[in-house]
């Protein structure tokens, strides 16, 4: 069953230098238990899309489309509905937690909030529920550290209490947004063992953003490759490794240290200034006249991958 | 925490004599002379030669620069203040006389500006640009350019002559503090309301106030929970330097409404060069500064676990 589907979802936000567009026209869907990665480099939208689910967007922001959660739109609920929602349906775990956190309130304090918020756990039952959830995500002596602060715990604790808040409620969806950017490598595939560990056992669908791709593999099923808003490649993770259809993936994936370390040329284009027809085109050896004027559709190319390029036209 | 609380108390001491010392030094090499300044106010003519020089034997303002320093020095560190020129009086039950006066209206207006800058900062942060956030930019706008004795003048003309609600000058009553409390409260309130909101703005924007928001969080508890402690530091600071201030009074709103405090004594006493007076005022006036600042220091480690003053004791 579809638990979340987005359906042709803008973003746009207006600045002093021109309208940032940052999600154009975005299709998603997540299954229940799905894990969906989706893939970017930095700048081209992916947090925005994950922040415009649960409506964390600064009210400058012009939002469209559907975002369909068990059949309700989340973006026309009361506000009301959707703080109903955050945290106990729909729960996120940001990157860089040092600065996610509050400083001047416990880690215990923090993580309770949703169980008290949403299951009207009292004090003392939340703490209970708190040190058995820091447990799962093996911080060692839990009942001492929920009285830390932030400041006193280390960027993989930080991060194990991070996800230990996203899941207090056992939400139905995580939207881990660079779970795993800013820590050391060690900590890094502690991080990921410990996520894969964690959803096995809830059966919690996720949707994981990241630039990195081998996160991506270990913890997801299915990938979408996101270039500057729009989604240019959809499939399961072993249709993108083994036959990735779209230049960009290519050039993504040969930029990886085990596939050669070979950069993409060129930058990737700002938000405010998108080039016309295929986005992907002034960085293309393949592109053709026709990829400068027309915008290609997302095309099958197999039973569950898609591609947005006039190459399988 | 103990060790930099004595740390911070032997240094106030340092402080204390510096400014102290500077006051003397200031006064002893401007012109005008003590005995000539007190001897005219207290004779009511110029007094003759004889008497000034009668006076300055008396008062030991013959000697070198450097004995007077040290003898202020010796009687200060045996806890004596001296007496003052012009009244005879020891500096110490002069100050004592009129400190509560001045303590009275510092907290009362300290407490006047808090109750207006606080919640209306945190008001004009959450609604940005709205019109309430822009007129109370201009209230405050207001507030910082209007000198104390104007206001303190148009409040005793509407509030005490026109409409006869409080006295208009004086000291006792709960009624004669309000016209000077309001005149300094205001004007304290309005940086401090411009402070409160922009701090809050800071806030606002940081990442843990979007994971509060993503819990499911209403915006009062991500406000006052999460928004309010981060965002009082900056105006705790701005307030213990205020504090200080006023303690060691306010010669202008005293002298409007003849409000028996520290300042107009002080100034009075730079006028006759009351040279005991001035630097004993100095020297507790100077006290408070210190321990204003202190009391600052450490309510930040209540607001923010982060700073710590005991590190090096920890382990």
């Amino acid at each position: 069953m579809t638990l979340l589907s987005i359906e042709n979802l803008n973003a746009h936000f207006h600045t002093e230098d021109g309208a940032v567009r940052a999600v154009n026209g975005i299709d998603l869907n997540i299954e229940e238990g799905e894990k969906l990665g989706l893939i970017g480099e930095t700048g081209c939208g992916k947090t925005v899309l994950g922040l415009a689910i649960l409506r964390l967007l600064s009210e400058n922001t012009k939002i469209e489309g559907k975002i369909l959660y068990k059949g309700k739109n989340l973006l026309t609920m009361s506000d009301n509905e959707i703080r109903k929602i955050r945290g106990k349906e729909i729960a996120m775990i940001f990157q860089n937690p040092l600065s996610s956190m509050n400083p001047v309130l416990t880690v215990g304090t923090q993580v309770a909030e949703p169980v008290e918020l949403h299951q009207h756990l009292k004090k003392q039952d939340a703490m209970r529920r708190v040190i058995e959830m820091l447990k799962s995500v093996k911080i060692p002596l839990p009942q001492e550290r929920v009285k830390e602060y932030p400041h006193e715990f280390s960027g993989g604790m930080r991060q194990r209490a991070m996800i230990a808040m996203g899941l207090i409620c056992m939400p139905s969806l995580i939207i881990a947004d660079e779970p795993t950017t800013g820590l050391d490598v060690t900590i890094q595939a502690q991080i990921v063992e410990l996520m894969k560990e964690v959803l096995r056992d809830s059966g919690t669908s996720m949707l994981l953003i990241t630039h990195d791709l081998a996160v991506a593999s270990e913890l997801c099923d299915n990938i979408a490759v996101m270039y500057p808003g729009e989604i240019v490649e959809y499939g399961s993770v072993r249709d993108l490794f083994k036959d990735p259809k779209h230049p960009y993936t290519r050039g993504f994936l040969n930029s990886l240290p085990s596939k050669g370390f070979k950069p993409i040329t060129g930058t990737s284009p700002s938000l405010i200034n998108l080039p016309k027809g295929c986005k992907f085109h002034p960085r293309c050896s393949l592109a053709t006249d026709k990829c400068k004027i027309k915008r290609p559709e997302l095309i099958k190319v197999g039973k569950k991958h898609y591609v947005r390029c006039f190459l399988y036209d | 925490m103990k060790k930099y609380i004595a740390k911070r108390l032997a240094i106030a001491v340092i402080v204390m004599l510096g400014a102290s010392l500077l006051s003397f030094l200031l006064l002893y090499f401007a012109p005008g002379n003590p005995a000539h300044a007190i001897l005219t106010a207290q004779l009511g003519h110029d007094p003759s030669l004889e008497e000034v020089a009668f006076f300055m034997m008396k008062h030991d303002l013959n000697n070198p620069f450097l004995v007077q320093c040290s003898q202020w020095l010796y009687m200060i560190t045996h806890l004596n203040l001296g007496t003052s020129f012009r009244t005879g009086e020891p500096v110490l039950m002069e100050f004592l006389d009129r400190f509560p006066a001045t303590f009275e209206l510092a907290f009362t207006s300290m407490l006047i500006a808090l109750l207006i800058a606080i919640p209306v900062g945190i008001l004009s942060a959450l609604k940005q640009n709205s019109i309430l956030d822009h007129s109370s930019r201009l209230v405050a706008l207001c507030g910082v350019s209007m000198p104390n004795f104007w206001l303190g003048l148009v409040l005793i003309m509407f509030f005490s002559l026109k409409l006869g609600w409080f006295p208009c000058f004086g000291y006792g009553t709960a009624s004669h503090l309000v016209l000077p409390a309001i005149t300094l409260g205001t004007g304290l309130a309005a940086p401090l309301m411009r402070l409160m909101r922009a701090s809050m703005l800071e806030v606002l924007r940081q990442d843990y106030i979007r994971t509060a928001r993503s819990k499911g969080l209403s915006e009062h508890l991500v406000m006052w929970k999460h928004g309010l402690k981060n965002a009082l530091i900056p105006v705790i600071t701005h307030m213990g330097m205020q504090t200080g201030h006023l303690l060691g009074g306010a010669v202008i709103v005293e002298t409007i409404f003849a409000w028996p405090g520290v300042g107009k004594f002080l100034v009075d006493g730079i006028y006759a060069r009351d040279y005991p007076v001035i630097q004993g005022f100095v020297l507790v006036i100077a006290l408070f500064f210190v321990l204003s600042n202190l009391a600052v220091d450490i309510l930040y480690t209540y607001l923010d676990p982060r700073i710590r003053y005991d590190v090096e004791n920890k382990k």
